[in-house]
């Protein structure tokens, strides 16, 4: 039976917003693959949230309720994802590129002993075969990949996939599974980060500071112009490896790589390691006192300056700007 | 306590990457050993010089594989097994875990490292995949691991929030940037990694079946990124720099 089964993340008895991008992206899909789509939604008391995926575009949503599911684990949680594939069938399955689904669909795949394609950025049906797109060292260049057989499992980068329009008189029939639970790897302890802080690759809007800043102490500046544009801090990697800032924070090749709606880079000269981890942005904004700079080849926008005072004008006209709007 | 590394020779992270026909072109690439497998290797040294033990490398690759090796050896590790067949070639992700779990099983470490992901294929797939063949447990994207008796505990960033995990060994554990710093080989080092063995294993050699190899999906063509289109520059002092960026952003841009 064809269908496409995905993998729904949640945290904090909430649906994440990936999880939807890839039910909105099977609902699109199945108009050529056929066949139901099926979310797959593992956790203890979960199952409230069956119907905003259902609003979103499940035909089915694929229940394991169990006390023992309640911090994630790899093993039960791919046994959950692969027992949910056996059965169905499916000819495609999806799952957020997430720290959780990153971790979870190497191992369901290995499983199934399905084809695996990694952080999708686009799909295409051809001749009724799902055809993927997706960026390479670091977005320097882009692949299409094919799958041989079936199920042709993808995961998908979190921002890109644009939400389905939620209808709530969508329905989904709501099925109970149950799985071993046992784990040999399990997770002890959670340390949450401040709160309201904004995850690099799930961000919108992205400040991110470099060399030019010359120093850990300036880094203020860059914090407070995301905070007046609400925006999540990223980091070149020549201030990291200085220490100015943790590797969180990295944009580039061997840190994060980004695809937000807009990009402000601030002292930052534009390496290709890092250029390749931002370049998919939507809109990007480079501010660098030297004109010459390879920022300024992927920029939309560009200003010529010095950042200690470009940036706190920026910062104040941010602010009343988002003051005058709301 | 044998710890096995697990390294792939990657293009340098500086590197232009070319297209032709419809590949990249291989001829102008400057190979390393992927940053993220660095990490893992300079774990497993800090291990051994603490409890004792031995690192060996496994990589699998065509002929130039071998310069990684060498690199990994004059780190420190003690061995290297080098996993070379032409039946190798075209192994996607899947079959290249099969390839690297049946050497494992040969060598029955107590815990495999690796790097959370290899730069250039970007799949972040082989420590799942490896942990799942060999049926073992995996921590991925490690921060910070430390082994007890028969047990590691292995810190990992996820979205927002660093997590606490306890897996049992062996245990395939995945190594992400921040978990350590890299050692320099020292001219010692060079010196001996010389005289260190490097064995090289076919597919025969490990009884792997040529199904396990058979790829799953195949990359149909390489394109350059879409380019971006002219930079506006704009002008003024910073105040008008200022106030009109952010009006570009909004009317032209639409993106706040």
């Amino acid at each position: 039976m064809p269908g496409i089964v995905t993998f729904a993340e949640h945290r904090d008895g909430k649906l994440r917003r990936p999880s939807l991008e890839a039910v909105s992206e099977a609902r699109r899909l199945a108009s050529s693959l056929r066949g139901p789509v099926t979310a797959v939604l593992v956790g203890p008391g979960v199952e409230g949230l069956a119907a905003e995926l259902a609003a979103h575009g499940a035909d089915k949503v694929h229940v394991f309720d169990d006390p023992a599911l309640g911090a994630y684990a790899t093993e039960p949680y791919a046994r959950a994802l692969a027992q949910v594939v056996t059965e169905a069938k499916p000819s495609a399955v999806l799952v957020p590129a997430t720290a959780m689904g990153k971790d979870l669909a190497p191992r369901a795949a290995a499983r199934l002993g399905a084809g695996l394609v990694s952080d999708c950025v686009s799909f295409a049906v051809k001749d009724g075969r799902l055809e993927a797109r997706r960026p390479m060292y670091a977005g320097k260049a882009y692949a299409t990949v094919r799958w041989e057989g079936d199920p042709q499992m993808a995961t998908l980068r979190p921002n890109v996939f644009p939400l389905e329009k939620a209808d709530a008189s969508r329905k989904a029939e709501v099925a109970k599974g149950q799985v071993d639970t046992s784990a040999r790897a399990k997770v002890t302890a959670v340390h949450a980060a401040a709160a309201g802080k904004v995850e690099l690759t799930e961000a919108q809007i992205i400040v991110s500071g470099g060399r030019g800043l010359k120093g850990p102490e300036n880094f203020h500046l860059i914090q407070g112009l995301a905070d007046a544009l609400g925006a999540a801090v990223g980091a070149s990697r020549a201030v990291v490896d200085a220490g100015w800032v943790d590797h969180q924070f990295q944009v580039g090749q061997t840190g994060k790589t980004v695809s937000p709606t807009l990009y402000v880079a601030c002292g930052i000269s534009g390496a290709i390691q890092h250029l390749a981890g931002m370049s998919s942005s939507k809109t990007i904004v480079a501010i660098n006192k030297d004109p010459d700079a390879p920022i300024f080849k992927v920029a939309n926008y560009g200003l010529v300056g010095d950042v200690f005072e470009i940036l706190p004008k920026l910062t104040e006209a941010a602010k009343a700007y988002f003051a005058a709007k709301h | 306590m044998k710890i096995v590394v697990c390294v792939k020779q990657v293009p340098d992270t500086e590197t232009r990457i070319r297209i032709a026909d419809g590949k990249v072109a291989e001829s102008d690439v400057n190979w390393i050993v992927s940053p993220y497998d660095e990490f893992a290797l300079e774990e497993a040294l800090k291990i051994k010089e603490a409890k004792g033990g031995e690192v060996v490398l496994l990589s699998l690759g065509p002929e130039r594989v071998v310069s990684a090796l060498r690199s990994g050896l004059a780190m420190g590790a003690d061995s290297a097994i080098h996993l070379k067949d032409p039946k190798f070639d075209e192994a996607d992700t899947l079959g290249t875990a099969h390839a690297l779990a049946a050497a494992v099983k040969t060598l029955s470490p107590d815990l495999v490292l690796t790097g959370q992901q290899g730069v250039g294929g970007d799949n972040s797939q082989i420590p799942g995949m490896l942990a799942e063949i060999l049926d073992w447990p995996q921590v991925t994207v490690a921060v910070k691991v430390e082994v007890q008796d028969g047990k590691a505990v292995v810190e990992r960033e996820i979205e927002g929030a660093r997590e606490t995990w306890e897996t049992t060994l062996p245990a395939v554990i995945s190594a992400q940037k921040g978990l350590n710093e890299p050692r320099y080989a020292s001219l010692k080092g060079i010196m001996a990694a010389k005289k260190k063995l490097i064995e090289t294993k076919d597919a025969a050699a490990m009884a792997i079946p040529a199904e396990a190899l058979a790829p799953k999906t195949r990359i149909a063509a390489m394109e350059l990124p879409p380019s971006r289109g002219a930079v506006k520059m704009i002008e003024g002092d910073p105040e008008t720099q200022s106030r009109e960026l952010l009006r570009l952003l909004h009317e032209e841009a639409k993106v706040i």
